[in-house]
């Protein structure tokens, strides 16, 4: 299959405030090359959720958008501390977030499960003390 | 009813008003962000009492047709500058967010 358009991004790990650019931006790139609201929408929320996380709990990472014909692919990788116990992680309301992220409205135990909700698939290979890449697919 | 006519009608205060032809579709109550951006719809009015910079990314990202900020809540400028610069409406009222719920559901 043709590799059709591919975005790279840097996520920043010590601006929390400005997280959500990369996925704002991505969002913007989407609507430009004419995809579809819902689907533009399913990208942007599952990426913004994975830079937040990224923020959260691995000081920052890389994102890469990868737009084919029939599907979109989104990889995240951090050099973070890893997950522990990824069956955990994916359960809604499960969440190690620290207070001072939980008074910001993050922190919720949402975030991986949200990813899951809005990707057709998602899969997360984490080491600790390594990092985690997770890679999600979205059907165009 | 559009955001414009909403503010107009309940005096709320426009603290960042990009687009008043917003038309208002159904509401969504909450603070928690990763909770708003699964549930809830573009074209809510997102009524919540964070105020954050990252309500703005979350409202671009839902597509919400406007914030509104309950019981008295400011934003700082930078905030503002960010919400007019992104495209995002935002209102503000000292009603709570039952109240605010109540008075929408009259008009929309």
């Amino acid at each position: 299959m043709n590799e059709v358009v591919k975005f790279h991004f840097n996520v920043d790990g010590d601006s929390f405030t400005s997280a959500g650019q990369a996925s704002v931006q991505v969002k913007k790139n989407l609507r430009q090359i004419g995809i579809s609201p819902e689907t533009i929408r399913r990208v942007s929320i599952a990426m913004y959720e994975g830079e937040i996380n990224m923020v959260i709990h691995a000081g920052g990472g890389v994102a890469d958008i990868m737009v084919y014909e029939d599907h979109i692919d989104i990889i995240l990788e951090d050099n973070g501390p890893g997950i522990e116990n990824i069956d955990l992680a994916m359960q809604e309301g499960y969440s190690t977030a620290p207070d001072n992220i939980r008074s910001l409205g993050f922190g919720a135990g949402m975030g991986l499960p949200n990813m899951k909700r809005y990707t057709d698939s998602m899969e997360v290979t984490s080491e600790l003390g390594k990092g985690t890449k997770i890679v999600m697919k979205v059907n165009i | 009813m559009t955001v414009g006519e909403l503010a107009t009608k309940y005096s709320l205060r426009q603290l960042a008003v990009c687009d008043t032809d917003r038309v208002i579709e159904g509401v969504y109550i909450g603070d928690l962000l990763s909770w708003v951006m699964g549930r809830a719809s573009a074209g809510n009015a997102w009524i919540t009492i964070m105020s954050n910079i990252n309500i703005v990314a979350v409202a671009t990202l839902v597509g919400v047709s406007c914030i509104i900020l309950a019981e008295g809540v400011t934003l700082d400028d930078e905030v503002i500058k960010v919400a007019l610069s992104k495209g995002v409406n935002i209102l503000a009222s000292d009603n709570d967010a039952y109240e605010l719920s109540v008075m929408l559901s009259k008009v929309i």
